[in-house]
Order: structure tokens, then C-alpha cells, then sequence
């Protein structure tokens, strides 16, 4: 019953692709650092020029991820199953999610600004994927034969995307309302001020961040119960507080009391924005930390 | 709401007034414990209490992990466990803290909830004096004409067609529409922590009720369910014997599919396995019924108060061992515990009808093959070219104690070994139905032929449908409670025109356009009036500022 065919030759080619959308990421990440920079400078020309750079990035972005798209969904044909069984293929398909997220969220709000920050994230994924993360294609551990790794995981993947670019905005509206940030003399803090003038008024910021917290906590809470029900099938029971599990339970925890924190007096702005940043650093750490050094059931990083 | 007790509550009061008492202090406990602030200090507390049951292996989880934990740090190991880092879950602290944060969930939700029933039938808040103050206000005049008199009774179809609950006020000059939707936000939150309560209680008594069971079986064997049929059991507090039905299962045949690639391209992934099937026959205790069923990893068997699943397997070599008149005095297939993914796997056998006891520890290699340093090790995992190498000892087997012992472990402390190792005897090698010499006389010992094992568990938790269906409803409770909005809106007439506002209960992305659309279907431009619009304070409103 070996019915699973493995491409390697389709693999590599699918390693190149991606690597391609590094490149064009890369440029993308340019336009818009520059973009921004010119945006702020104190020359009324300079700033003049800027948003025909900002529509080279754009277009960059969108070119980026679709070849970015493509490498994907080359990974998941030459492996005969989707592209998310290993932290290699989470990163490009998670990085995916993200760019594209954020392409979809543009055309209902003006969110550009924080292009340069999914560029340049997309950008350092896919390097870091790229080279400590890069496995050949595999087959499946009978364990993940399930079609919950299609919906728990692509699920937590959306999510992870939602709290994203809602630690994104909040990281934003933290430098904005820092107090070094607004009272600084040094010259590069200066300039970070007129950048940060630029983006959306502090209040705004922190709605937007709020609403993509709210959906990425909504797809979490489905994470964790599509988790319970899988781990019911696959290791017979529903919650064991397995490593992974815990870390779960943690972020699920962190992301209620943002949300606590939001409706309660004394803990909005700052607090509860830095609050969404910790949750965003548990799932970095749930991600790489927990996936590569420490014990569980869930060990499918596919490294040595 | 808990929140705007607290900002109706003012501490400092109480704590100078002398007839405080114990009353008065439980009272204020009371109200700090179910404080909004409260329940997120303990919600952060909860998730750092989570994090060390991560760093240390747990009991529950891994108990190898902590009994390797123990030897590797002898001094430290009983400092941590006496603070119960290795059971953390169930620890103390732990405990503490989730008590508390649910003592605080219940003294909130369920004044909360009388509210909110209470809330449900009455009719919208009358229209405020000051509607400038709202978030989203928009004041329209018209010009020339005088507005409509039926401007109130429309405004009114208008946002009752929208779901909103409606109450006029006033007469038709001065008067105004008081409008109120989203109870459903309200609903949704009351339902989600309620839900959490449920999933809570569900857990604790169904853990209570559970029972797992582990039993490993050779192929051709089979085992009845009571619990002198399993070789590990673990009982919930309130488990009783009674709640295993009796049945047996038999296992015909156990399969496995690894990864080949003829062409070698992807040698990484050659050998991994790919399928697991242990095929079973079941009788049925009461009815003698028959059955014949697949398990499969993810696809567990539904037995009567119980699944049965499949959570490890490896090869059972059949051996057997004659004295040197000839006589047999140890035969079967043996489960050898797996080491590595090509299955080198570890068994241990202990002879005892013998007059001098032995026990022997031994390797199989299902494709064996020769590292660089002489060591045998396996190259792949289907038994290709099959080959065990033996360790002979002899001396007290320590099962004369009464003791139960590992079986998959010689404790050679009170042993010699006389071949393998520096014994000076090489260690025996035998490939697939080869028969060799034991030393010191023992006999000899074959390799009859090759079978496969699996590891079955046989688990039943009847909290757990229960748990699923609280979480599903905490699922719907908080995705309405965090997407539907709640909003009031208010219409009044004014001298020369109306004023519409409105204020949102939580996050409102929409509360000004709502403003703006009622306006319009009121007063559409071409009558010619005229809209001031006040620059919107932030439309989220904190709670407490209720
Ligand atoms: C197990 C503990 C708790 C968890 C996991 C939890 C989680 C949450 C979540 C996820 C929300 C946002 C979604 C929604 O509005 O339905 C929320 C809202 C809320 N919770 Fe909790 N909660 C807990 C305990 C409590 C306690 C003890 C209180 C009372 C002090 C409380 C009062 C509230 C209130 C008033 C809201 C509404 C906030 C708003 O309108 O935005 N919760 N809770």
C-alpha cells in the first residue's frame, strides 16, 4: 500500500521558486524602507516622489507572493499532500497566509504602512525556512494521516497570520506613544518620529490591532478544541499537556487577557498593546523554541 | 457588570467607616476577587503557571523523563519536586490559581447574567439629555421647510427594521426614538463563560470516570477486558470495575508499510513508516458475538465503554532455548522494544525452569548490517535480513521476591555474565532459523521464525463528548459575542432640524457610517438640509465607562 509518490526533482524545483520570491521580496522591502524614508524626509521634493515608490513596492509585494504561491503549491504537488507537515513547509505556506492577509485587508483599509514590515518579516522567514529549516520532501507519519492536519493546522496557520499583523500595528502604536520615541533629541530618533507620523493616529492603530486579535483569538480557540479532537483519535486521549498543548493553552490564555485587558479601565493603550506583542512572542517561541528543543508528541519539525 | 460594581464601589470608604466587621471585609474580598482586574491578573497568572510544565518533564506526560531527570540531577531533582514541578497541572499552585480564576468567573458571570435577563425585557434606555457627548453624533437642519412630523415614527420603522428595539418618547415636536441592538453580544459572552465553567466541571468528573488501559500482544495472541488483562492499568478517582465489559480481542495480524524509493532519490525518507495496521477479531462477552475490524493509527476501534487504539508495535523474534539433555525449558515470541526508527529493538529473557537461572539480553536487527566500529546496527526497518545477537548472564533473576518486574529489563546487579561483553565468551549471533550453542552447558537456543507485535490501549473518558460540546459552545459564545455589535441609537427632533448619535458597547468599526446612513435615509439631500457633523470621540467605549 505504498501509495505515496514523492517528487524530489518537483521539490527542488519548488526550493528555487521560493527562493525567487526571496529575491523579489527583497526589492520589495527596499521600495518601501526607501519609501519611507523619503516620506519623512524634511525635503518637500523628496516627499514629492515617494508614493510612485510606494506603488513599485506594492506591485513588487504582489508579484513576490504569487511566485511565493507558486513555490507552495509546487512543495505540496511534489509531496502529494498540502504544504504543512514540517516547520519548512509551515513557514512558506504561514508567510504565504500573512502577505496575503495583508494584500486582501488592503483593498478594504489603507493598512500600506506596515508593508515594509510584512516584506521584510516574509523576507526573513522564508531565509531562515530557507536555510536551518529546509527538509526534503517526506511522507507522513501515520500519526498525521488525518484530515485534521488539513483543518487544525491551516487553521492555527491562519491565525498565527491574523496575530501578526495585529502585533504588527501594535508594535507601531507602542513606538509611537513611547515616551523616549516623543521626547528624543538624537537624530535617528528623529527621524523614526516623522516615519511614525505618517501611520494612522494612535487611537486607530489600536483598533485595528484590536480586530485582528479578535479574529486570530476566534481561529485559535478552534485551533485548540480541532487539537483536542485529533489528539483524541491519534494518541487516545483529548488533553495530555503535551509541550505543544501547554504552549497552546498559554497563547489561548495570553490572547483572553488582551482581550480582558481591553475592557478593563487602566489596562487598554499600552498595556494591553504590549500584551498582544507577548502573545505574538509566545507563538514565535511555541514555533521555533518549543519545535526544535523541547520534548513531546508533537516532534515533526522533520529535523535532526 | 462586574466592572461597574467596582466603579460604584469605593474602598477607601469602607475601610474608614468602623462598623466594617467581617461582613464588610468579605464583602470587599468579594468584590476583588470578582473584579475585571482580578480576572486578568489571574488569567496572566494562569499562562506563567503553564510554562514551567513545559521546561521539566511530567509525571503524567513523560514518567521516563522525570525518572531520567532524577538520576541525571540527583541534588536538584527533590528541591524541584517538592515544589511540584513535575506535576505541575495537578500541583498545588496550579490549582490555586484556577480555583480562584473561576471562583471570580462565577461571582461575575452570574450576577451578570440576572442582569442581562432582566435587561432583555425591558424596554431601550431613555434618550440622554446630551447627545453631543456620544462618539458618533450628527446634527441635520432643514432648510426653509419645516422637518416632517412623521420624521420619529419613520426613524423608528426605519431601525426596527434593523433589529433594533425601539421606544418612542415624547410628542412629535420635541420628542425622540431610543434604539438598542446586539442583546447577542451580551448573550454570546454570558454563554461563553458559562460554557467554561461546563468544560471545567466535564473535565473533572469525566477524568474521575476514566480509565486507560496498555496491553502489548503478539501476533496470534489475545487478551480478555478485565484488569488482569492489561499490563499497565490507570483508573479515574472514581473508576469502577464494573465499567469493563466483557470481551477479548485477538490480534491476527499486525502490518506495516515503510517507504521505499527504487530510484534512491530521497534516501532521507526512506524507511519511514507509512502505515500501521493491526488487524483483530472481538468476541463480545455477553452475546459471544463475532466481529473482525482494522485499527489503525487515527482510526481507533469502538468498543463497548471504550476505543481501542493502536500506540506502538515492533517485532517479536520466536526463540527456543533447550537444556543440554535436550529438554525445551523456555519457547515463544518475545516483544522486543524498538530503539531506533530501523527498529534495532532491545528484549530481555529471563529462563527460570532451570535448576541454575540465566537471563539474556538481546538485540534484533530486522536488516542487519556492520558499523565501521564492528558494532552491529539495523540498515532498514522490514526484516530484509534478519539476524539477534545475544548477552548470556547468570545468577539471581530477583523474580523470586515477589515483585513485579519489568520485562523488558534485567537487572544485572546480582549477575555474572558469561557470554558477550569482557565475559572472554563472544556474544551469540544467530540469524533466521539458525540454532546455536548457549556457554557454561546451558544448551542452545533457535531463532524459530519472526513476529510482529503491537502496543493496544483501551481508553474511556465519558467526560469528553461533554467537554466538546462546552468548548463548542464557549466557540459560538465568544465568536457572536466578539462579532456582533451592540450599539444604541438615538434620534430627537430639534428646533430646526433633528440630531442623531450613537455609542457602541466594545469595538464598533462601523458606529459613524451607521450615523451617517440614517441621516441620509431620514433627510436624503435633495430636500436640501444640512449636516454638521462633530468629530467623533474613539468609538470604543471601555466598560467600566458604562
Ligand atoms: C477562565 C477565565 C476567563 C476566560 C478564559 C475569559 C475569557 C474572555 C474572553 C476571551 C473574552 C472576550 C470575548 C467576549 O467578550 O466574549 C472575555 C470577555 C469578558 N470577560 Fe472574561 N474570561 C474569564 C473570566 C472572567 C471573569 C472572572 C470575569 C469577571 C470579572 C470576566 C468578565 C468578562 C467581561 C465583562 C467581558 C466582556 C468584555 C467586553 O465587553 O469586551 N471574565 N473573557
Amino acid at each position: 500500500m505504498n501509495s505515496i509518490t514523492l517528487n524530489a526533482d518537483l521539490a527542488a524545483v519548488s526550493r528555487l521558486v521560493v527562493e525567487g520570491a526571496m529575491l523579489v521580496y527583497t526589492f520589495a522591502f527596499l521600495a518601501f524602507a526607501l519609501h519611507l524614508s523619503q516620506l519623512a524626509s524634511t525635503k518637500k521634493s523628496v516627499r514629492a516622489g515617494a508614493s510612485r515608490l510606494e506603488r513599485v513596492g506594492i506591485a513588487m509585494l504582489i508579484l513576490a507572493a504569487t511566485i511565493h504561491g507558486v513555490g507552495m503549491v509546487l512543495r505540496g504537488i511534489s509531496a502529494s499532500r498540502v504544504p504543512w507537515a514540517n516547520m519548512y513547509e509551515f513557514s512558506i505556506t504561514g508567510s504565504f497566509i500573512v502577505v496575503f492577509i495583508f494584500l486582501l485587508a488592503l483593498t478594504i483599509k489603507d493598512i500600506r504602512l506596515i508593508a515594509t514590515f510584512v516584506a521584510g518579516f516574509n523576507l526573513l522567514i522564508l531565509g531562515v525556512a530557507d536555510t536551518v529549516f529546509y527538509v526534503e520532501v517526506k511522507s507522513l507519519m501515520p500519526a498525521l494521516q488525518s484530515y485534521w492536519l488539513v483543518i487544525h493546522v491551516l487553521v492555527a496557520v491562519l491565525a498565527t497570520s491574523f496575530f501578526n499583523i495585529a502585533a504588527a500595528l501594535s508594535i507601531a502604536y507602542l513606538f509611537k506613544t513611547a515616551n523616549w520615541v516623543k521626547s528624543s533629541k538624537a537624530k535617528l530618533v528623529g527621524t523614526l518620529r516623522r516615519v511614525l507620523a505618517l501611520f494612522p493616529k494612535e487611537e486607530k492603530l489600536e483598533r485595528m490591532a484590536y480586530r485582528f486579535n479578535i479574529i486570530g483569538f476566534i481561529l485559535w480557540t478552534f485551533t485548540l478544541i480541532a487539537g483536542a479532537i485529533w489528539a483524541e483519535r491519534a494518541w487516545h486521549r483529548y488533553w495530555g499537556w503535551d509541550t505543544k498543548e501547554v504552549w497552546t493553552f498559554i497563547i489561548w490564555t495570553i490572547y483572553a487577557g488582551y482581550l480582558h485587558a481591553n475592557a478593563t479601565r487602566g489596562w487598554g493603550g499600552k498595556r494591553s498593546a504590549w500584551l498582544g506583542v507577548i502573545g505574538f512572542v509566545a507563538i514565535l517561541f511555541n514555533f521555533t523554541i518549543v519545535n526544535l528543543f523541547f520534548k513531546g508528541l508533537h516532534v515533526y519539525s522533520g529535523l535532526k | 457588570m462586574p466592572s461597574s460594581q467596582q466603579s460604584r464601589f469605593d474602598p477607601s470608604e469602607e475601610i474608614i467607616s468602623p462598623a466594617i466587621g467581617l461582613k464588610g471585609w468579605l464583602r470587599w474580598i468579594w468584590r476583588q476577587l470578582t473584579s475585571m482586574r482580578t480576572a486578568l491578573i489571574l488569567l496572566l497568572l494562569l499562562a506563567a503557571a503553564a510554562v514551567p510544565g513545559s521546561v521539566f518533564p511530567q509525571r503524567s506526560a513523560d514518567p521516563n523523563g522525570v525518572t531520567a531527570y532524577f538520576k541525571a540531577n540527583p541534588v536538584l531533582a527533590p528541591a524541584l519536586d517538592a515544589i511540584q514541578l513535575f506535576d505541575v497541572y495537578t500541583s498545588a499552585w496550579f490549582s490555586a490559581i484556577y480555583i480562584l480564576l473561576f471562583a471570580s468567573l462565577i461571582g461575575c458571570v452570574v450576577p451578570r447574567t440576572a442582569a442581562h435577563a432582566r435587561a432583555l425585557r425591558l424596554p431601550p434606555v431613555e434618550t440622554p439629555r446630551n447627545l453631543k457627548r456620544m462618539p458618533a453624533y450628527l446634527a441635520v437642519e432643514w432648510s426653509g421647510k419645516k422637518s416632517p412630523d412623521a420624521l420619529l415614527g419613520k426613524a423608528q420603522k426605519l431601525l426596527k427594521k434593523q433589529g433594533y428595539r425601539t421606544l418612542l418618547a415624547g410628542d412629535s415636536a420635541t420628542g425622540s426614538v431610543s434604539a438598542e441592538r446586539g442583546y447577542l453580544r451580551e448573550t454570546g459572552n454570558l454563554v461563553f463563560h458559562l460554557s467554561l465553567i461546563g468544560v471545567l466541571i466535564a473535565v473533572g468528573v469525566g477524568g474521575g470516570l476514566s480509565y486507560s488501559g496498555q496491553r502489548v500482544l503478539v501476533e496470534g495472541e489475545s487478551f480478555v477486558n478485565n484488569l488482569a488483562g492489561y499490563d499497565s492499568f490507570s483508573p479515574g478517582t472514581f473508576f469502577k470495575e464494573d465499567q469493563l465489559v466483557p470481551y477479548s480481542v485477538r490480534l491476527d495480524k499486525f502490518e506495516v508499510d515503510f517507504y521505499r524509493d527504487e530510484t534512491l532519490k530521497n534516501k532521507a525518507n526512506t524507511g519511514t513508516p507509512t502505515d500501521f495496521r493491526a488487524f483483530v477479531s472481538t468476541t463480545l462477552g455477553a452475546t459471544g458475538e463475532q466481529a473482525k475490524a482494522k485499527i489503525r493509527v487515527n482510526e481507533p476501534l469502538a468498543m463497548p465503554n471504550g476505543n481501542i487504539y493502536l500506540t506502538g508495535n515492533g517485532y517479536a523474534p520466536s526463540i527456543t532455548i533447550r537444556d543440554a539433555a535436550g529438554q525445551v525449558v523456555y519457547s515463544g515470541s518475545t516483544p522486543y522494544l524498538p530503539q531506533d526508527a530501523n527498529y534495532t529493538s532491545l528484549g530481555v529473557i529471563k529462563v527460570t525452569d532451570v535448576p541454575k537461572q540465566y537471563g539474556i539480553i538481546s538485540f534484533f536487527y530486522p536488516t542487519v548490517g556492520t558499523l565501521e566500529s564492528g558494532a552491529l546496527t539495523s540498515l532498514y526497518p522490514d526484516p530484509a535480513l534478519p539476524m539477534l545477537s545475544m548477552n548470556v548472564y547468570e545468577g539471581d533473576l530477583g523474580i523470586n521476591g515477589g515483585e513485579p518486574k519489568n520485562v523488558f529489563a534485567l537487572d544485572i546487579k546480582n549477575m555474572k555474565q558469561v557470554a558477550g561483553g569482557k565475559s572472554g565468551v563472544k556474544g551469540l549471533r544467530l540469524q533466521l532459523g539458525e540454532t546455536v550453542k548457549l556457554p557454561n552447558d546451558l544448551g542452545t537456543v533457535t531463532f524459530d521464525g519472526l513476529k510482529r507485535f503491537s502496543s493496544l490501549d483501551v481508553s474511556h473518558n465519558p467526560g469528553g463528548i461533554w467537554v466538546l460540546i462546552f468548548a463548542l459552545l464557549a466557540l459560538a459564545g465568544v465568536t457572536t459575542s466578539l462579532l456582533v455589535p451592540r450599539r444604541r441609537v438615538w434620534v430627537r427632533r430639534t428646533e430646526t432640524g433633528f440630531e442623531l448619535a450613537a455609542l457602541a458597547r466594545g469595538d464598533d468599526p462601523v458606529l459613524e457610517k451607521v450615523v451617517a446612513d440614517l441621516a441620509a435615509e431620514l433627510a436624503p439631500n435633495k430636500k436640501g438640509s444640512k449636516k454638521v457633523a462633530k468629530t467623533a470621540a474613539s468609538p470604543k467605549q471601555k466598560v467600566a465607562d458604562e
